[in-house]
């Protein structure tokens, strides 16, 4: 096992006293595909974030058992956590254009996380670089290595990002909404790039979506989210056998192409899913 | 009601829309589907007016448009956009936002309108001294949507309306929208680029790829999968490849 999350909670204060904003959450994870749905402000990514330690200054986080492969993250020291964020877990974001740095060209920054990790000449490094858009299937490495962020679409963007994440070879991917700002054809690449990398490389993956249906395609299991709880855990193949109502419900207020209906169904809270 | 024929835009160099047509009947639906970049917004932007740079004709409800539009245009096409916290102004409460559309149409009795559009969309009569900020993503789609039909407008054009809220709200916004529609006869011309969101809306639809509009067909055809194009295809067998995981 990579990641092993026992009783994971986390709270941020607030006037009324602290608020649990991921309330119990226990996952394993080895190398193998972990999706984690739910909708905004289930915690899903305040989970993945524990992990590398990048929550927000005020969140409090305890936790029965938080380990990387046996660091225990609670008590890590800041050097050590800095061994594991990017070294051994790479943490893909949402936004291409907000995650690049602007005013670097793709090759450098690939070629800066590769040295970061790896030490080496600036010549290697840039070699590295492009070794790494190769991988990531760009066409024409060379060239986009010496592309500014603005001059590269969504996807390609995207996959600079993956590149940067996989120069240091790590031994887990976390993925946060990787393909929400992505073209449904682009999405459909990107995580059949992932899927293909993580699966040659024997990596772990933590992919973090809303979109149910996309994650258990491309994962091996899948845990939903809703207010901070796991209420259901399956296997990718079983989401159609899902039991929980509020699974049920994410399904069925989806529209579909196949199975048209006048009006969608829609999601009854019940009060009693947060206890 | 809307007839566009051979329009096109072009932003400098790059021609963005290339000759476009397409009618849309009095109170029903029309969609377009495509990726970034492939014009789609464009159309949209073009047809409300805060693009006045196009050549070709379009028409509502059998009047030509011009490039310079009177106010009763204003009043009878009104838009909807993606994001509710950037369309609304963050420093005006739900009920400024509500009056202006009233002000500047002169519309009396915005008193009772307000209420009754909160009701029309089921917010909360609280909602109306709130901020943005105090409100969900889907709260303020509903404020945006309200905001749309202050001025009792007859035609509707949404640009990706569900595409920045969670798929539980997504339902519910859309079948507000059916709702409406039902209601007061209107006329929606909606931008998505997902295709089960256009599909569950708009009988009919439209593909636009590279600025060109390469398909449109029924709905019905495209859940039987009677396509003509490629790229139809494409985003068809994308689209329901993940429903049958």
């Amino acid at each position: 096992m990579i990641v092993e999350i026992d009783n994971l909670n986390i709270a941020f204060p607030s006037a009324t006293g602290p608020s649990l904003a991921v309330r119990g959450v226990s996952l394993q994870l080895g190398a193998e595909k972990l999706g984690i749905v739910g909708e905004s402000g289930s915690g899903k990514s305040l989970t993945a974030r524990a992990l590398l330690r990048l929550l927000p200054g005020n969140a409090r986080v305890s936790a029965d058992r938080l380990t990387f492969d046996g660091i225990d993250i609670l008590t890590a020291s800041e050097r050590d956590m800095r061994a594991i964020r990017g070294k051994r877990a790479g943490l893909i974001l949402q936004d291409p254009k907000y995650s690049l740095n602007p005013v670097m060209t793709a090759g450098a920054q690939i070629a800066e996380a590769w040295r970061a990790h790896k030490k080496g000449s600036r010549k290697e490094a840039m070699q590295g670089a492009i070794d790494l858009l190769d991988q990531v299937r760009i066409r024409d490495p060379a060239r986009v290595a010496a592309c500014y962020p603005h001059e590269l679409s969504g996807g390609m963007g995207q996959r600079v990002m993956i590149a940067m994440m996989l120069a240091p070879d790590p031994e887990m991917l976390i993925a946060d909404e990787p393909t929400s700002a992505l073209d449904a054809t682009v999405q459909a690449e990107i995580l059949r790039l992932m899927e293909d990398l993580v699966s040659r490389r024997g990596m772990a993956l933590m992919l973090i979506s809303h979109d149910l249906p996309l994650v258990s395609h491309f994962c091996d299991q899948v845990v939903v989210m809703y207010a901070g709880r796991i209420v259901e855990r399956l296997a990718a193949g079983d989401l159609a056998h899902a039991t929980h109502p509020y699974t049920r419900g994410l399904l069925s207020c989806l529209p579909t192409l196949s199975a048209p209906k006048p009006r969608l169904s829609v999601m009854r809270r019940d009060p009693a899913w947060l206890t | 009601m809307i007839e566009v024929a051979d329009l096109r835009i072009r932003f400098g160099e790059v021609e963005a829309v290339k000759g476009v047509s397409f009618t849309v009947a009095a109170g029903s639906s029309f969609g377009i589907v495509g990726e970034s970049g492939s014009g789609k917004s464009t159309v949209l932007r073009a047809l409300s007016g805060l693009n006045h740079d196009w050549t070709g004709q379009m028409r509502i409800a059998g009047v030509p448009l011009t490039r310079v539009r009177g106010r009763d245009f204003y009043r009878r096409v009104q838009m909807v956009f993606q994001d509710p916290y950037g369309s609304l102004h963050p420093r005006h409460t739900v009920d400024r936002a509500l009056s202006e559309p009233l002000i500047v149409h002169g519309i009396p009795d915005g008193e009772a309108r307000i209420r009754r559009a909160l009701t029309e969309v089921a917010l909360p009569q609280t909602a109306r001294f709130r901020y943005p900020h105090q409100l969900s993503g889907g709260q303020r789609q509903r404020v945006a949507i309200a905001r749309a039909l202050m001025a009792e407008p007859d035609i509707l054009l949404l640009d990706e309306p569900t595409s920045a809220l969670d798929v539980s709200v997504q339902a519910e916004v859309l079948n507000l929208l059916a709702d409406l529609q039902t209601r007061r006869n209107l006329t929606y011309v909606m931008v998505s680029h997902n295709l089960a969101v256009i599909a569950h809306l708009c009988p009919a639809l439209g593909v636009m790829q590279g600025g060109e509009m390469v398909e449109q067909l029924t709905t019905e055809d495209l859940r039987a999968g009677r396509i003509a194009h490629a790229h139809t295809a494409e985003l068809r067998a994308l689209s329901t490849e993940l429903e049958e995981a």
